[in-house]
């Protein structure tokens, strides 16, 4: 199964990139996407067989139009802050730690850059369960983790 | 389709400006680092759709592909941006830069 996605995957980025359908080009792709599967088809798809695959894809892209939603309206605020006359007074730059309840790598790395993404907040680092991250206002601070972890707990980890 | 195009790209030279101008207003390293990083990733990907769009147009499949082909950039940069922020912002706590505080200023 992983396989077979990793291959589809690639077969439409080759696709992309190379924008020729006649039968030589074609083959050539598909005999790359085939060696490129063999090789490293647990890199792409890999972990718990327990998740069905259209729940985690539909997760996923539902979570992103949030997200982007998410970072326009931070860089509205971020953009109000720049251009405010005073702005020494607005900002309130801290250093917050805190423990996250997700478990899987790739839904702490999503959780992260997610953060990073959206403006007043930087992930600095990440031990174990445990966050640091660098907020610009105490607002900012205050809204971690909050309804983005939810968000990327519901899209990523096991519902169980 | 042309003015949609046009007002994305133009709203993302206003973030890319702002954040030009957070960088230099900025009080320290780490405030800086956020006007950087963060208006940039959305001003890029709103630049970019602009074009992707302004490149659809005049509407054939071979353009359709250049348009995706721009999008992956977009994708790209959301990937690469936020990490080079957290390396630079690590290395930075690594080497004892001390963030600027309220504190500091009272003013």
């Amino acid at each position: 199964m992983a396989k077979i996605a990793t291959f589809l995957t690639m077969l439409a980025f080759w696709v992309l990139l190379s924008g020729m359908f006649d039968a030589f080009h074609f083959s050539l792709g598909v005999i790359s996407c085939l060696l490129v599967t063999l090789f490293s088809h647990e890199l792409l798809f890999y972990g718990d067989r327990k998740r069905s695959w259209v729940k985690g894809t539909l997760g996923v892209v539902l979570y992103f139009p949030w997200l982007f939603w998410q970072i326009v309206l931070a860089n509205l605020q971020v953009a109000y802050i720049v251009l405010h006359p005073r702005m020494h007074d607005l900002i309130d730059p801290r250093l917050i730690r805190f423990k996250t309840f997700l478990k899987r790598p790739i839904s702490k790395v999503t959780f992260a850059q997610s953060i990073t993404l959206t403006p007043g907040t930087v992930t600095v680092n990440i031990h174990g369960d445990e966050f640091t991250v660098y907020a610009l206002t105490r607002s900012a601070a205050d809204s971690l983790p909050g309804e983005m972890e939810r968000r990327v707990g519901r899209a990523l980890e096991q519902t169980k | 389709m042309l003015w949609i195009a046009g007002f994305l790209v133009v709203a993302g030279i206003f973030f890319f400006a702002v954040g030009v101008l957070g960088v230099l207003r900025f009080p320290d390293f780490y405030t800086r680092l956020h006007a950087a990083g963060k208006c940039d990733s959305l001003a890029a990907v709103l630049v970019i759709f602009g074009i992707a769009l302004y490149n659809l147009v005049d509407f054939s499949p071979l353009n359709l592909l250049v348009s995706l082909k721009i999008l992956a950039i977009a994708a790209f940069v959301f990937v690469a941006s936020p990490t080079a922020t957290h390396a630079v912002t690590e290395a930075a706590l690594i080497i004892g830069v001390e963030p600027w505080t309220k504190k500091d200023n009272p003013q």
